[in-house]
């Protein structure tokens, strides 16, 4: 087995990124919360699994400005696909599927898309132009995206540099794929319509890891707003890679943070290889120029095959046909990505553009002692005029699906010989990516001739502005500098009580600490418990919280009390602040006084009197533990243990004297 | 539309946006840096719509999207130079072969196949046959074309001249010899262009095809290719020799049905498969492989070029769709104003209330024809069922039976073209040419099935609609 042209991903430093010149730039969706869809008066957020109806649809590249077809447009073309749309009363209506013209833009979804672009520091535009982003794929029906710009040119801090952003768009979410078998595509359209944001980086970023921690903290500035939906699939990146002498490749729709880093190691790996394979291919005086990739038809030559896939092609009537790419020899199974090799590149041509789908839909000519008999072998090489420096591959399926395929082949072969193709490469769960598509050409945006330009006014920019909240940075550098547990700091920054808890430290002078445990440690242990502590309006959580910080109740009295209030009245719809007064009345919450803490004191000391502890600070653990379940949340550990002090001062004493003699 | 280059600069630009562009000494095309009280943005300004404000300019950014910037926030443009935007349309020869039948595809302005300029978002039709193949390669399977644009008209400004021009040389073309006639029509009005071609245009040997596209050709996903293709493949190959509409049978991309030019109407606003006929079934069914019809009552192709051209219009004919509480004085306008024919979309079997019988008897009194049609578009004009019928046709209104509405106002300023005398009017209107009127109305003539109901439901969750 050859080894990867970069060391293991575990071992890769900044530095061994500088060296293949990796820039990434990333440019992520988010969906925004809206209650209906962009263009149209369909509810947003709805999922169905079922259908009522079904819709057919081709589509058919328009030409380009030199009247030639795009790339993609020329690819999807080619793959005749039969594009089925599944629709559900519940979540579509015509204009997903194209029999209505655009309703007005969803005010809603541009006001959220606003104030995202003032968090991200655009130049913002005064008035939206609504385009259209032609998508071939089928996975919107009118086989473009109509989509819109807020602004340009802005930037995100990332440790001690900024990261450029290019611009924010508003735009409608694709479809959901069900499936694609052969010539067959289906669509679930329920996502179709709901509005998202596209924020596009710079290629700013230099290392995987980068990435994904800019990723991060864009998707942190987005929840911070409150209007943005989240859960699986609500965010979804497109990270762009290149090495140096590499070109840019988008790996689309990543739906997780965390798999970035290794999706553009092997990304970074792969044009590596690829750029190596050309050096060695023109080394080998295979050039563009000179290349000749000839097929012939030899079902046959292997009528009497033993290879499964290709014997069940044969007695399914179907052709086998060989292409030969001279020179290849030893280069198909050159490792590109962690358990990829180059094989791989022509394998998901054919899968993707001939729509030969079923797995193996090519066999070639290293690989040869994995498939044919090698008598078999021997009579294809004699047949092509082959030698060994030749490799040969096998595919199979109808005549008009193996023209295809042998012409796939045929380009991406001579695609090697000059470097890397401009691809979009779809991400796989075990971090390696496969083919997509060819990357769209520049000229696919157009304007929307059904929608009139929506003038910004300043008073609805100043009034998204007011809606803002604080940078979600300076929220989370606040928590963190008070002594917050980082983690907690991390997951409260983009919580809704974000500005509750600001208040509580800046106002209250309440602990930020104290407030990670309670709202993220806590919040979480009540979620475990079945509890549901988004029922506490905000007014309920500030009246707890003005009762703690004017020692009303304690700190251990305020999770107490709103586990009672969470158990006691989860029926409700929500949990006011009158609940809250109400409970505090009904328990007579107040701090214990000094009378009531001594005489408990008193008789939890007598209670114990005839027990013998091992060492003072056992009785003393034993005293504060019946002291707080006696007083609980009216009194703070603190002064029970420093009553427990008072009393107890022979005792601590030498407990004292003995620590210092450990210590000494 | 198409917007002019060079020679209209300040294409679209009025007021402040365009003293901005002038005070900087840039125009459209210009690829300049703004500089604004927002930030700096860099861009080609693009013309803009005449029926947008004035307080803008739009650039085009590099990434292709388009930005409006108000021109009163604008500090200062400098030019980089100039792009501007080339319209051509690449032209590839459309093949020829001796083999295949000659076609004819008159253009009327409806944007039959088009390509878009990417930088304005214009659209530039394509027309000539080179232009066609270009984007439709498929027609050349089919035929040799020629094509020939009549005149560049919306739909809704089709009327009389267009309508005699189409006509004589719908005959013109019969007579040299072409094997099948194509219309590219915009949709709105094609059904009463379908209805005049058929009452103007008899017995032609060949099929005269309307088509057209809810979809522009822009977008991938319009219905105009096909459309397209199965209009030529019906005018190349079918043996109807008649008027008829090609447009999608369901909104799936699956085929096209063959309508009767005097039955079909346009019944969706925005739906691919707005053409339906209406109260009788839709001669037959078209994909890019086969021809199917479905009934036989039809005229056949034949090899000689015995057309019969009728080319007559008034334009002194209108139609009054009657509703509750409908005040006499309206149609006494009509007469006043010297209409000589109006046809009425009464409610139900065909009625008017009783206030308007004065006007009738006016309009009787004034030499006004005056015909019935029925508002329900299904069914016939039953005006002996009641009283107030009988009263009606006694103050000389006809009943037209199942004709459309829309056909009966094409076929009485036809019929009216031709002569003004009572008698000879009603023969013309009642005598048959194509359908317009029918004696039986099949039982699946009317299929309007309503969504929700179990049976209805299940049938359109198995057959794509």
């Amino acid at each position: 087995m050859e080894r990867l042209p970069l060391k293991p991903f575990e071992e890769m430093s900044p530095t061994d990124y500088a060296e293949i010149g990796l820039k990434c730039g990333l440019e992520v969706h988010q969906q925004l919360l809206t209650e209906t869809k962009l263009f149209c008066r369909c509810p947003a957020g709805q999922y169905t699994s079922t259908h009522d109806a079904e819709v057919l649809r081709h589509m058919r590249p328009t030409l380009s400005e030199m009247g030639e077809y795009d790339g993609t447009a020329l690819m999807e073309k080619k793959t005749r696909k039969n594009i089925t749309y599944r629709l559900h009363h519940a979540t579509v209506c015509t204009y997903e599927f194209d029999d209505t013209p655009p309703f007005p833009i969803n005010d809603e979804a541009v006001d959220i898309a606003l104030q995202l672009a003032i968090l991200l520091r655009l130049n913002l535009v005064n008035e939206l132009h609504i385009a259209r982003k032609q998508y071939l794929d089928g996975s919107i029906p009118t086989g473009f995206q109509r989509t819109t710009i807020l602004g340009v040119d802005g930037w995100i801090p990332c440790k001690d540099h900024k990261i450029r952003i290019r611009q924010l768009g508003l735009e409608e979410d694709s479809c959901r794929e069900v499936s694609d078998q052969g010539h067959d595509r289906v669509y679930l359209t329920d996502r179709l319509g709901m509005p998202l944001i596209e924020v596009v980086t710079e290629a700013d970023m230099f290392t995987p890891q980068e990435t994904a921690e800019v990723c991060n903290e864009i998707r942190k500035l987005c929840r911070s707003t409150q209007q943005v939906r989240r859960g699986y699939g609500a965010t979804r990146q497109d990270v762009n890679v290149s090495v140096r002498g590499g070109t840019r490749i988008e790996i689309k729709g990543v739906p997780q943070i965390w798999r970035i880093p290794k999706l553009i190691y092997n990304e970074a790996s792969r044009q590596v290889a690829l750029l190596r394979i050309r050096d060695e291919l023109n080394a080998r005086s295979i050039t563009e120029d000179t290349l000749e990739t000839p097929n012939k038809d030899i079902t046959q030559l292997l009528e009497k095959s033993s290879y499964v896939p290709v014997k069940n092609a044969i007695d399914k009537g179907l052709l086998v046909k060989c292409i030969k790419l001279p020179g290849f020899g030893g280069l198909m199974n050159t490792l590109t990505q962690e358990h990829t090799m180059f094989g791989k590149e022509f394998s998901d041509r054919v899968r993707v553009i001939a729509c030969l789908t079923e797995l193996p839909n090519i066999v070639h000519s290293d690989a040869a002692s994995d498939s044919l008999w090698p008598q078999d072998w021997q009579k294809l090489r004699k047949r092509m005029n082959a030698n060994d420096n030749d490799v040969l591959i096998l595919v199979w399926g109808d005549e008009k699906d193996t023209t295809t395929a042998c012409q796939e082949i045929s380009i991406r072969a001579r695609e090697a010989t000059i470097g890397i193709p401009s691809d979009t490469r779809q991400p796989l769960k075990d971090g390696t990516n496969g083919f997509e598509r060819v990357l769209p050409g520049a000229d696919r945006m157009y304007p929307d001739t059904d929608l009139p330009p929506i003038t910004v006014t300043d008073s609805r920019v100043n009034s998204a502005r007011e809606r803002n909240p604080e940078y979600v940075w300076d929220t989370e550098a606040r928590f963190i500098n008070g002594g917050m547990v980082i983690d907690d700091a991390e997951r409260l920054c983009i919580s809704p009580l974000a500005p509750l808890i600001t208040y509580a430290i800046t106002d209250l002078k309440i602990k930020p600490v104290f407030l990670g445990v309670l709202f993220s440690q806590k919040w979480r242990a009540f979620k475990r418990a079945g509890l549901q502590p988004k029922l506490l309006t905000n007014d309920a959580i500030l009246l707890l919280l003005l009762a703690l910080s004017s020692r009303l109740i304690t700190r251990e009295g305020i999770a107490w009390l709103i586990e009672i209030l969470l158990s006691d009245l989860a029926d409700k719809e929500e949990i006011t602040k009158d609940d809250v007064e109400n409970l505090l009345n009904e328990l007579q919450m107040k701090p214990a006084t000094e009378d009531e803490l001594n005489t408990a004191l008193d008789n939890a000391i007598a209670s114990c009197s005839t027990v013998l502890f091992p060492t003072p600070m056992k009785k003393e653990k034993h005293l504060m533990g019946q002291l707080m379940r006696q007083l609980r949340g009216r009194v703070d550990g603190e002064r029970i243990l420093d009553i427990l002090k008072d009393k107890l001062i022979p005792e601590i004493e030498i407990t004292v004297a003995v620590k210092e003699s450990v210590k000494s | 539309m198409t917007t002019s280059t060079s020679e209209n600069t300040m294409n679209g630009y009025r007021g402040p946006g365009r003293t901005v562009l002038e005070n900087y000494g840039v125009d459209v095309w210009s690829d300049v840096e703004v500089k604004t009280t927002n930030g700096q943005f860099r861009g080609i300004i693009l013309p803009r719509s005449e029926t947008a404000d004035d307080k803008h300019i739009v650039l085009k950014l590099d990434t292709g999207y388009n930005i409006g910037l108000a021109a009163e926030q604008i500090t200062e443009i400098t030019e980089h130079g100039k792009r501007e935007a080339n319209y051509k349309i690449p032209e590839q020869e459309f093949p020829t072969s001796p083999d295949k039948p000659n076609i004819v595809l008159f253009g009327t302005g409806g944007t039959i196949a088009s390509r878009l300029d990417y930088r304005t978002g214009a659209v530039i039709p394509a027309f000539s046959p080179g232009e066609l193949y270009g984007s439709v390669p498929e027609l050349a399977d089919y035929c040799n074309l020629r094509t020939e644009k009549l005149f560049g008209v919306f739909s809704e400004n089709m009327g009389p001249e267009q309508y005699i021009k189409l006509a004589k040389r719908i005959g013109e073309v019969i007579e040299e010899g072409v094997d099948g006639i194509v219309i590219g029509h915009g949709t709105d009005t094609m059904h009463h262009t379908a209805a005049i071609l058929t009452f103007m245009v008899q017995d032609a040997p060949v099929p005269i095809i309307m088509v057209g596209s809810q979809r522009s050709s822009d977008r991938p996903s319009s219905d105009a290719a096909l459309c397209l293709i199965n209009a030529v493949k019906a005018a190349a190959e079918s043996d109807i020799a008649e008027v008829l509409v090609c447009m999608f049978g369901p909104t799936s991309d699956e085929y096209c049905l063959l309508h009767r030019g005097t039955r079909v109407r346009k019944m969706h606003s925005s739906y691919r498969s707005t053409f339906r006929t209406i109260g009788d079934i839709p001669l037959g069914m078209i994909n890019p492989h086969k021809i199917t019809t479905f009934r036989d009552d039809y005229k056949r192709r034949r090899d000689d070029r015995d057309v019969k051209l009728n080319i007559n219009y008034s334009d002194e004919v209108t139609i009054l769709y009657y509703y509750p509480g409908m005040k006499p004085d309206v149609m006494e306008a009509m007469i006043e104003k010297g209409y000589k024919g109006i046809v009425i979309a009464g409610t139900g079997l065909g009625h008017v209330n009783k206030p308007t019988y004065r006007a009738l008897q006016n309009a009787k009194d004034a030499g006004v024809h005056v015909y019935m049609t029925v508002q329900t578009l299904w069914g016939y004009a039953g005006m002996y069922v009641y009283e107030t019928g009988r009263i009606m046709m006694g103050l000389g209104v006809v009943p037209l039976a199942n004709m459309l509405p829309e056909v009966a106002f094409m076929k009485l300023s036809w019929a009216i073209g031709q002569t003004n005398d009572r008698e000879e009017v009603k023969r013309i209107m009642l005598e048959i040419i194509g359908d317009e009127i029918t004696d039986r109305e099949p039982y699946n003539g009317y299929l309007l099935y309503q969504g929700a109901v179990p049976e209805v439901q299940e049938f359109i969750k198995t057959i794509r609609r």
